[in-house]
């Protein structure tokens, strides 16, 4: 008995797959807003996936975010300078890390460490039939790996680009420290006195969105994968590659959207 | 172990698993022709089959993990296509599944695979409750002593070991063992059909135990039946299918020696 036949594609082979994984997607996303309000709650699960997200990757957003603070400011300077606006240098690193780079450099490390992880495990659940188990045992699979860990990345991510961004200040005043004596409560107060409730506003929002972005692609890779081994390694692969587009696009139209409003 | 299944008391009267014109394809490959089948109260059914032939397809339609493209198919008198989610789940909780590669919970250790089942399904029980089962059950497969190993410390036949015992926690009426002696020696394979004994006489299970594997499927089988080309072309004793003139059903058997 015939179901599908190889020959008959709508558009073609490739644009076919194209349209029935976003099709396939959409419906993940909208599973997993159906399943996150219904009991049972995992919380135990859940803590543990936002210790993994948050906790395992503080080491890496401090690095990351202290050099990030300190390279920014090094480039600055001269500009400024020439311009006779050192002075403005704390409230330009200030906007800059608040608005722009803390959530995208944060985004974009977690989508590395944390998305590939979520991919690779999900994956290897999947070819290996640790998943089929748990639904063999009325588990239902979906709520207690899918949904506790878009929530820890959603959670976590914000919590750690307000971080990335503090630690990044504070490399940025050890670089101005350095070349004129200054205390660090009139810098962090210069730093902040030119950021608004909506660049904060908007800088959570950027982080909740890239932190669901992130959880989302990492569990609908891995929980997909098939192939054995080689299906584990594309679901890695592609959760960390999706997810890094995908947060660009989004910067984009965050971005867009947060000027639009400030216009209004 | 022919001493152990000889005891053992089939009821059949009462079938815990009613196939019916079992339809079941993939893309363009048809693997189910039409199944028709029954699991007797307290039988142990040995299938016996090449690859590919849909062996472990028929038991994933059981546990409803794969929907079959038309056919009746009725566990324990309920109709597994017509079950939603909770209904659904309520009856997995009645069947056991072994699976081919044990399929452990990497993250966790044993004591916590084996819990895993029994805490997520039970609510209220106490930790010294859980600790019981979990022991006894490692008891029951001889495991007792390896509860804080990580599943990947242990060999094949100890991780289908633990694989059995996880199931056996929930207490099923139904076995479903998918390749329960593929990739073991001869001496853990004889442990594991062992095993699959026990676990029918002390448990009281009804089981079907998917194998190529024609040891375990004489030692385990109280009826053997031969799927060959997505169709059972013969279901009986095993020395009635042994004896049998079919000639596709002999050739597999001389197969099988030949290998």
């Amino acid at each position: 008995m015939k179901i599908y036949s190889k020959d008959k594609y709508i558009f073609t082979k490739g644009l076919d797959e194209y349209f029935s994984g976003v099709y396939k997607s959409y419906k993940f996303i909208l599973h997993f807003f159906k399943e996150v309000v219904k009991k049972p709650f995992h919380h135990r699960e859940l803590v543990n996936q936002c210790f993994e997200v948050g906790l395992k990757s503080l080491v890496l957003i401090s690095l990351t975010g202290f050099i990030v603070g300190i390279v920014f400011t090094k480039q600055s300077r001269p500009s400024l300078e020439e311009f006779g606006a050192a002075s403005w240098l704390p409230s330009l690193i200030g906007i800059a890390l608040v608005k722009a780079m803390g959530p995208l450099v944060t985004g974009l490390i977690c989508a590395g460490k944390v998305g590939s992880s979520i991919g690779a495990e999900l994956g290897s659940m999947r070819v290996t039939e640790q998943i089929e188990a748990m639904e063999v045992s009325a588990i239902n699979p979906f709520k207690y790996l899918v949904v506790t860990r878009i929530l820890a990345t959603t959670i976590m991510i914000p919590i750690l680009t307000l971080y990335c961004s503090c630690v990044g200040l504070y490399g940025s005043y050890l670089n101005v420290h350095s070349v004129e004596t200054s205390s660090i409560v009139a810098y962090y107060q210069n730093a902040f006195s030119t950021i608004r409730f909506l660049d904060i506003f908007v800088s959570v929002t950027k982080s909740i969105v890239f932190g669901f972005t992130i959880g989302v692609v990492g569990c609908y890779k891995g929980f997909n994968a098939s192939q054995g081994t080689r299906g584990v390694g594309k679901a890695a692969n592609q959760a960390v590659v999706l997810s890094m587009f995908l947060i660009f696009v989004e910067e984009y139209v965050i971005v867009q959207v947060s000027n639009w409003i400030q216009y209004f | 172990m022919d001493k152990l299944k000889t005891q053992h008391i089939i009821n059949k009267d009462e079938s815990v698993i009613l196939i019916n014109g079992l339809y079941m394809s993939f893309e363009d490959l048809e693997v189910l022709k039409g199944i028709d089948f029954s699991l007797y109260k307290g039988e142990n059914v040995a299938v016996l089959g090449r690859s590919g032939s849909g062996k472990s397809v028929l038991i994933k339609i059981i546990v409803g993990l794969l929907k079959p493209d038309r056919g009746e198919v009725v566990v324990l008198n309920q109709h597994i296509d017509k079950l939603g989610g909770k209904e659904l789940d309520a009856l997995r909780l009645r069947i056991g599944f072994s699976f081919q590669n044990s399929a452990l919970y990497d993250s966790m250790d044993v004591y916590n695979n084996l819990a895993f089942p029994l805490t997520m399904n039970v609510k209220h029980l106490k930790k010294n409750e859980i600790r019981s089962a979990v022991e006894e059950v490692a008891e029951a497969v001889g495991l007792k002593d390896k509860l804080r190993q990580m599943p990947s410390d242990l060999s094949g036949g100890q991780r289908k070991r633990i694989g059995i015992a996880r199931t056996l926690i929930m207490k099923p009426e139904i076995m479903l063992y998918d390749e329960p002696t593929s990739g073991l020696d001869p001496i853990t394979s004889a442990e594991i059909i062992e095993l699959i004994n026990e676990v029918q006489q002390e448990f009281n299970t009804s089981s079907i135990i998917i194998t190529h594997d024609l040891t375990c499927a004489k030692n385990t089988g109280n009826r053997i039946a031969i799927l060959l080309d997505g169709k059972f072309l013969k279901i009986g004793s095993f020395k009635e299918v042994f004896d049998t003139s079919d000639e596709e059903v002999r050739g597999f058997f001389n197969y099988n020696f030949i290998q």
